[in-house]
Formats: C-alpha cells, structure tokens, sequence
C-alpha cells in the first residue's frame, strides 16, 4: 500500500488516476475546468512518463469518435471534458455504449448555456442521463483519482463491457487543492492488469463497427444492454471492496449513508457538496436533530433498493438538486422518486435546487433544506420544488 | 476478397444468444429486390484485368475469383456502369430471363 | 480550522502563496488543507483572493468562509472599506506596505512588511508572496521557516530556491524581530 501524499488539484487527481490506470490511447479537447487535466496528461506523454498515444483532436466530437476507434480496437482509452465540450459529444455518447466499449471520460461538471457560465452545477451530466454510461459522482479529489482506476477495472469486466462517466464539479474539486495519496503504480498495476478483450475489431476475425439494425432485431440487443446493468451493479459492489482491501479505501458502493441509523429526516446529495453537508449533520445533531444524509455515488445504475428500503422511522426525504428538467423537476428527485414509489408506505420528498450556474451553496442553505424536511408534514399539495437561495422576493406575475 | 452475406441473427428467444453489437460481419444487407432487367456477363477471354469494372461499380458487385472477374448477382442492380465503362467490350448486359 | 486569506492582484501569487502554505501544513507537516483561488477566469491586474484552510483532520467544510482569521494583502492599492469585513474581530491582517504609520488605527491585530522592498532586494523583481508567507509564519507561529524551506526546495529550481529561501528567513525575522 505504499504511495505517497501531495497536495494536489481535482485536475491533477485525475490526471495522475488516468496515468496510473495505463491508457493507450488518449483523445481530449481541453475546455474550463478540466483544462489542467489534458495539460497534465500532455506533460506525462511529453516526458515519457505515460507511455501513451496522446491524440490532438480539433473538437469534443472528434475526441469521442476517436476513442470509439481506439477502443475498436481493443485499446484502452481515456478522455475528459465538460458542460458545452460533452454536449458536443452527445452523439457519440450512445455510439460508444450502445458498441459495449468501456471508455473511461472525466467530465468536469459545468453549467450549460444559454445562459453561458464556467461554474459548476450538473445540468451537463444530467443531460446525459440515458446515454447508456455508468455514471457516478465524486466527493472530493481522492475519490476522483481513485475513481478512474476502479472505472476501467468496473468497465472493462467482460460481462459488463460499458463506458463510465466521472464527474468532478468543476472548480469546486477540480480547482481546489488539496491533500490526496497517489498509490503506486505497481500496486495498481496489480490492480488493473492491461485491457484484453475479443470484443475488438481483428484482421483474422471479421467483425462489424456500429452495426445498423432494423426493426426486427433492434429490440433484442436493447434488452442486452438494458440487461447487462445488472452486472454493472455487481462489479461496483466487487470493485469497492477490491479497492479499499488494496489500496485502504472503501466508498460504499453505489450509496453511502451518513448518520441515518435513527434519522428522521435525510437529505440527498451527489457530487462534493456531500462534505459540506456532512458537517451540517454533524451540527444538527449536536442540537438533538435527527437527520441524516445520503451520498449519492451512482446515478446509472440507479440504486433504488437503497430507497426501497429505507426506514419507516423517516418522515421525509430530500434530494439536492443542481440540475433543473425545465418542464418539472430536477432530475435525481425524478429518479429517486420513482424508486421511492415503490415502497410500501408513501414517503414524502421534496426537492431542492440550488448550487444553479456557480452560486456557492453555505452551511445555512443545507440547515433551511433540512429546516424544511423537518417541518414538512407529507402533504401531497405543498410546493415540492424549492428554489434555495433564490434571490427573488416575489415569484408571484 | 471476403464477400458479405446478409446477415441473420437467430437468438432463438434466448438472450444468452444475443451477441454484443461488433457480433458479425454485415449487417442490414438485403439481397437485391429481383428487379433487374438485365445482367451484366463478362467475357473472360476478352478481360485483360485492368478491373476498372470494379473500381466504377456502385454496389461493390464485383470481385475475382482465382485470375477471373465474377458477379455477385445477390446484390447486382443491373444498372449496366460496368459494361459502359468497360474499353474492351468484355461486358455485355443479356436480358433477364 | 483556522482560515487564511490572501488578497493580491492577478499575476503577484496571491494564489501560489495559498497553495504553498497549504502544502507546507498538510504534506510536511501531517494535517490537513485546502487551497482554493476566488474561481474564474483570470488576468494580470485583476483583484485576487484566494483561501487555505487548515486543520489538523480532514476537512469536510468546503463552504467559504465569510469571515477569516488571517488576511494577507499583498497589494495596498486594494485596499477599501469593505476589505476588512472579512476578517474576523480577533483576527490578524499582514499588509504588504512602505507606510506602516497608515494602519496605525486598525481595529485589528496588525503586521506590516515592506515585502516589495525585500522582493526586489533578494529576487530583483517585486514578487512578494514568498515574503508574505515569511511573515505569516512568524505571525502565526504556525510553522517554522523549515518547513517553508522544503517546499521551496521542492517548488523552485536551485538558483532561485536559494533567493526565495533567503527572502523567507528574511521576512520571518523581520516579523519575528517585531519590527
């Protein structure tokens, strides 16, 4: 288990996973604030220390279809990007799960225009959501640096064989600096043996890339990937636990629950306000509050049974949002919400949005969401969707 | 040269049959509807080689077998390029029977 | 937790200053920190803050902290009405200045230095976050100039580890001499 601690960015975290974890390949656009990550990666390529392929690509575009190809041929590849950057990549999103290749992609989470911001909310990874990626959020720049080493060992698993999505908020993690162990290589070398796989193109077996299928087989290699998720669950259940034996940290799985045991009210969150909020449940208990938080990991695969089979005791739950659906809701209390639905007595939920475009989420803006899931009394017909923060005093036209 | 054949998935209702998506070779490939009115013959005594029949055909049709030019008439439209391109005159469109 | 906060312009190192102590107090000396700048995009000229955080577990609050316990301006010009509502009463504020009969009424507990003076006298160029951090250390008493030192080491190539590593002992002793 010996590594070394520095005092690194989320960038530069990632950075040094994705140095570690071996990629042969490398495609990314640099775009704020996952700009140090490619410079970093650069860096590596240019004084060797990251034997690596590092393509120049002009777009986001190109350096998703670039690592579709690499990929296509059984090489292990990384990109990164954010916000406008990943929504240029859209269309090849789907390419690359829909062709079962597990590309590993940091994104940065990052506003999305119109209106145009550099700061963080998660509206780009929300976007994302049916793209068929395994998708998880990180806390803080260890968990970022050790995610994209358990990606691949999760992705490239032969009965899973799908591409994870990462997601640092952007200048929040990315940007910040702070103390992070970097393992060392051999050990995780140990860890993640180099990509081998016949799912790749081979000149003495003939396959097919981004194969067209009509109507009368479509449905069928749907449900194959629709099914294969099961088997995404597995492995990052398997995975933790082979991290955290190894390497001394463990992060849960697809949740983490903090201080939920006897808690009556909990709070959802994903991404790094998870440790602010921490902190906040720690103060509210000490004044004899009974709340509790749940740390979102995974959003693809959804872990529902964590929300099936929550406690009774809980009168209410809330999910933080920095994200909007516009039309209803934010999108994690959709999803948590239907897990929720199939419980067999009713828990009521609200729904918080805040963090939207870079506005800094305090401490007291988690106490009022906790405030206002302790003196929620589950009434079906109260405002479910609430704006925290919002610096208008009359919503009323 | 390695020619496609229409691919056709059998997962016999068994979805441990259903391959990921690079599974095979082709795909989406029908044969041609029966619609052609004439075929194209190569005479192969005429044929010097040059295989620019090949290089103008649209469909990709056409292909050698040993020294020999051959038709693929699975997926030849009968459009007639090959033998209007060809400077020998070793093609010749023949009716349709 | 004990926040630092440093106010400069773009271009001085307000921000390198926060990384370099967050660095000393976390990698060298076995607790923990954070360093952030005030985030987007940047230029030269342009006002400046950036944050440490340090403590001695792990930390969990990255929420800004509306008041600090230290404020370091490494640029006097910066200076308004409104800069001192971010430290916190009993907090202690180091100023980078050539007058230090001008803060004589400072509600506050106060360090001058005449960083840019010893900038240029030990670099030649009037970079003064390395003598700010000199003199946050002898302030604070929160490290020694050792553990300076080796970040410098680390951060600096040999020639010009050797003037910063001077002008850090030179800022400390000038603080620590109670000038």
């Amino acid at each position: 288990m010996a590594g070394y601690k520095d005092f690194i960015s989320g960038d530069e975290a990632v950075a040094i996973g994705a140095k570690l974890a071996r990629p042969e390949v490398i495609a990314a656009y640099p775009i704020t604030p996952q700009t140090i990550v490619v410079e970093r990666l650069s860096d590596f390529v240019e004084d060797g220390s990251l034997d690596c392929q590092y393509l120049h690509v002009e777009s986001e575009h190109s350096a998703i279809m670039a690592v579709l190809g690499s990929e296509a041929m059984g090489s292990r590849s990384f990109t990164a990007t954010s916000s406008q950057g990943l929504l240029y990549m859209v269309e090849g999103l789907p390419y690359v799960s829909g062709s079962r290749f597990p590309v590993v992609m940091m994104n940065a989470n990052r506003a999305i225009a119109v209106p145009w911001s550099i700061y963080n909310d998660h509206n780009d990874s929300m976007f994302c959501m049916n793209s068929g990626w395994i998708q998880m959020y990180v806390e803080d720049a260890q968990e970022a640096l050790d995610m994209v080493i358990q990606a691949y060992k999760i992705g490239e698993n032969p009965k899973v064989m799908l591409p994870v999505m990462i997601n640092v908020d952007g200048f929040l993690l990315t940007h910040t600096y702070e103390l992070v162990e970097i393992p060392d290589q051999a050990e995780v070398d140990s860890f993640l043996p180099p990509y081998v796989t016949d799912h790749r193109m081979d000149l003495n077996d003939f396959k097919s890339v981004c194969i067209g299928v009509g109507p009368e087989y479509h449905t069928e290699f749907r449900y194959r990937q629709y099914h294969d998720f099961k088997y995404a669950v597995d492995a990052i259940a398997e995975v933790d636990r082979e991290y955290g034996d190894k390497f001394g940290r463990y992060y849960g799985g697809m949740v983490e629950k903090y201080r939920m045991e006897d808690a009556e009210v909990v709070l959802v969150t994903v991404g790094s306000i998870t440790s602010t909020a921490r902190t906040v449940v720690d103060s509210m208990r000490e004044e004899g509050k009974k709340v509790g938080l749940l740390k979102l990991r995974y959003l693809r695969p959804f872990p529902d049974e964590a929300f099936i089979g929550l406690s009774d005791n809980i009168k209410a739950i809330g999910v933080l949002d920095k994200n909007m659906s516009y039309g209803y809701e934010g999108t994690v209390y959709t999803n948590v919400n239907s897990a929720l639905a199939r419980r067999e007595k009713r828990m009521p939920s609200l729904n918080f949005i805040a963090g939207l475009g870079g506005r800094a989420i305090s401490r007291e803006d988690i106490e009022e969401m906790f405030n206002q899931l302790l003196e929620y009394k589950g009434e079906a017909e109260a405002d479910r969707v609430r704006f925290i923060n919002l610096n208008l005093k009359e919503v009323e036209e | 040269m390695q020619r496609q054949k229409p691919v056709k998935f059998d997962f016999s209702g068994k979805l441990k049959d259903v391959p990921l998506p690079i599974a095979v070779p082709g795909n989406l490939l029908s044969i041609n509807a029966g619609f052609r009115s004439f075929r194209p013959v190569i005479d192969n005594d005429k044929c010097a080689g040059c295989m620019m029949c090949y290089v103008m055909c649209p469909d990709g049709t056409i292909y050698k077998e040993g020294e020999a030019l051959a038709i693929d008439y699975d997926y030849c439209k009968g459009c007639g390029i090959c033998a209007e391109e060809c400077k020998l005159k070793a093609i010749e469109m023949v009716p349709e029977e | 937790m004990i926040d630092v906060r440093w106010y400069g312009r773009g271009g001085q190192g307000a921000f390198t200053a926060a990384r370099i102590l967050g660095r000393i107090m976390s990698v060298y000396k076995g607790g923990y920190a954070l360093a952030y700048p005030s985030f987007g995009p940047e230029r030269r000229g342009a006002p400046v803050w950036s944050f440490t955080r340090i403590s001695d577990s792990k930390i969990l609050d990255r929420s800004n902290p509306p008041v600090s316990d230290y404020l370091i301006i490494l640029d006097e010009t910066l200076i308004d009405d409104e800069t001192f509502k971010v430290l916190k009463e009993d907090g202690l504020v180091i100023i980078n200045t050539a007058e230090p009969e001008k803060y004589s009424e400072l509600k506050f507990r106060t360090v001058c230095i005449n960083a840019t003076k010893m900038a240029q006298e030990y670099l030649g160029r009037p970079i003064t976050n390395v003598a700010m951090i000199g003199a946050f250390a002898a302030a604070s008493g929160l490290f020694e100039i050792e553990d300076g030192e080796k970040v410098l080491e680390d951060t600096f190539a040999p020639k010009l580890f050797v003037k910063n590593a001077a002008l850090l002992k030179a800022s400390y002793e000038s603080v620590k001499g109670g000038k």
